[in-house]
């Protein structure tokens, strides 16, 4: 459908506009601009008398158009135009006293990328260390003044990472020793080394999964929770209200949840080895045919005074590394709701990765000091 | 008046809003002509923004019917309300512009759904709707936070207008702004009025905007209301009307208007 006509020679031009110029319709009205020839000059008379319901958007594009390859030799009159059309022309006129435009976007460089990412990142090593040192003070201040440690939210807080994280925690430490156990037991049954199993589970229940999976589930919960609730506190500038009020949001919001969560993850640890060890209980009875009697003489055998230990010991590292990366992204979260999806994601990635490392840091660690 | 007066294009019969017990609206009745400046009043708590809320077909009426051009909004296919949805512009009181955007993608984000178009021609008509609320192409490029207060209102009036609508809603459109960017904002108002033939339903406080902009007012007094003039009202007896319209903040403007 044509939406254009141009009409006449050299200087006497008429442009006779027909169908629909509504703003639906920019498509076709865009084909047809770019149709015209590419210089005019002399006289251009647009008609719009043929144009249906003709659009602020439709007319202002045309005017561009018309800008782009005529000026400064034509001169535009119309016939029949819209009643807004002296409004356009009035802000063309003052566009063209001060050009701008909104697509140049000029990208930058890979020096200055590179530049950009490396002021980032000792702007972020200057915050996180500014973030721990804060943390440190907080504490230091609250020996001789426990107020400060706010018991009212740690307790809130502790309900809501530990207790209600109870039944997931019991749940999937069981499912996975039951897992590992019965897929030990195909394997350790051709060697008629059933009793085995027992070892396999304990050791590796009481030792490794049973604080990392704990870990993972909190930083799931947790630690993704942390950020978005500090960080939506940020978007309301009620971060900002709390340290014109002269109270430290480090000490409000950050330092209650390091602590809950350095309370809970053990607890929630010794919940997670218990459940494990009765897992590898049942199958072992169930599968096995091992009585618990037998399972338990066996336990005491596998296991060397330290194997509770160092599962245990980790957790309050394991606290404490998620805590902070979940609380630090939420006091990062400025500006936009999209920044608040970013850093919660960056919040439970990283913790868990976090969690990880220390993990592999510890195994070599108690390899070396034989715990 | 001696022409016949045109059919209105809201028309609000026997509005109820409930919530639980609490009854905020109890019979109220709303008409806005064609190309008026409409401006609702009312204490707070009297449920000017479930009102406005209604009118958008957010919420759904308790009680009554609620038509605009005509058409009630309730009985309307999927169809006929998108094109309904388009037909108008809103601002919401704090801008919501999506702060991940822009202000010139904010702007074009309703084009964009359903006007398909070339990058160019959708950076012109951005460049149009700044123009058009005076904001400058440099502020195109800023995000929602970058802003000042007065540039959010512009911004997010900018993007009401960006699909041209006939009618505007405006919740509170110069709350939190300065006295002289909440009168650049009536003015802005007023000349965008009378160039787009624009119907506009505005809810304010603000009495300087009211006396400078609208040309009808409606009350809302005990979930009903009370529609006159501005000189109609500076003549109405009722209690809470008459404080309001003559409290030492209502005489200041208006001597403002007037003088």
């Amino acid at each position: 459908m044509t939406v254009l006509k141009l009409e006449g020679e050299g200087d006497d031009r008429r442009l006779y506009l027909s169908g629909d110029w509504s703003l639906p319709a920019l498509g076709q009205i865009e084909a047809g601009l770019r149709g015209l020839p590419g210089e005019l000059h002399g006289t251009l008379v647009c008609d719009w008398s043929g144009a249906e319901a003709p659009a602020m958007g439709a007319a202002w594009v045309l005017l561009m158009r018309l800008t782009e390859i005529g000026a400064p030799h034509l001169d535009v009159r119309h016939l029949g135009e819209p009643h807004y059309l002296e409004l356009l022309r009035k802000l063309q006129a003052a566009r063209a006293a001060a050009p701008a435009d909104l697509s140049q976007a000029n990208s930058p460089g890979l020096l200055s990328e590179l530049g950009r990412w490396v002021i980032l990142q000792g702007r972020h090593a200057e915050g996180v260390l500014g973030f721990f040192g804060g943390m440190v003070r907080v504490l230091g201040e609250a020996i001789p003044r426990p107020r400060a440690l706010r018991p009212s939210s740690l307790a809130r807080h502790i309900y809501e990472t530990g207790i209600t994280a109870i039944p997931i925690v019991c749940l999937i430490a069981f499912l996975i020793s039951v897992i590992v156990a019965y897929l030990g037991a195909q394997q350790l049954s051709r060697f008629g080394a059933d009793i085995f199993v027992v070892d396999l589970v304990t050791i590796s229940v009481l030792r490794e999964m049973g604080v990392l999976l704990t870990a993972i589930i909190v930083a799931g919960r947790s630690g993704s929770a942390f950020a978005a609730e500090i960080g939506v506190m940020q978007l309301n500038e009620e971060t900002d209200a709390l340290r014109a009020m002269g109270m430290s949001p480090i000490e409000l919001l950050v330092v209650p949840r390091v602590l809950a969560l350095v309370i809970t993850m053990p607890l929630l640890t010794i919940i997670a080895d218990a459940m494990g060890l009765a897992g590898g209980g049942l199958l072992s009875l169930l599968n096995l045919h091992i009585p618990l009697v037998q399972f338990t003489y066996r336990l005491r055998e596998a296991l060397s005074p330290t194997t509770f230990w160092a599962g245990l010991i980790k957790a309050p590292v394991f606290a404490i590394l998620i805590a902070m990366v979940g609380t630090y992204r939420g006091m990062q979260v400025r500006d936009s709701a999209r920044e608040l999806g970013r850093l919660t994601t960056v919040a439970v990635v990283q913790s868990i990765f976090m969690v990880i490392l220390a993990d592999a840091l510890f195994a070599v660690l108690f390899v070396k000091i034989n715990f | 008046m001696p022409e016949p007066t045109p059919p209105p294009v809201i028309r609000v019969r026997g509005l109820v809003s409930r919530f639980g017990a609490q009854i905020v609206h109890d019979g109220l009745d709303m008409q806005v002509l064609p190309n008026e400046i409409f401006g609702v009043v009312g204490g707070s708590g009297t449920g000017k923004s479930v009102l406005m809320r209604t009118l958008l077909g957010l919420r759904a009426p308790d009680g009554g019917t609620v038509e605009l051009y005509g058409r009630d909004v309730r009985q309307l296919a999927a169809v006929d309300r998108s094109s309904l949805v388009r037909s108008y512009g809103v601002t919401f009181q704090n801008g919501a512009l999506i702060s991940s955007l822009t202000v010139a993608q904010n702007i074009q984000l309703p084009l964009r759904e359903y006007y398909p178009a070339s990058e160019k021609i959708l950076d012109q008509l951005a460049e149009l709707n700044l123009d058009l609320v005076g904001l400058n192409v440099a502020d195109g490029k800023k995000f929602p936070s970058q802003l000042s207060g007065g540039m959010v209102k512009r911004a997010a009036l900018a993007r009401a207008l960006a699909l041209e609508p006939k009618l505007l809603f405006l919740d509170e459109p110069t709350a939190g702004l300065d006295p002289i960017s909440a009168a650049a904002f009536d003015e802005l108002l007023l000349y965008l009025h009378s160039q787009l033939r624009l119907t506009v339903v505005m809810i304010t406080h603000d009495l300087d905007t009211l006396f400078q902009t609208c040309s009808r007012v409606g009350v809302i007094v005990d979930g009903r209301m009370i529609t006159d003039t501005l000189d109609g009202m500076l003549e109405n007896q009722n209690p809470w009307i008459h404080e309001y319209f003559h409290g030492p903040r209502a005489r200041a403007a208006e001597k403002e208007a007037h003088g």
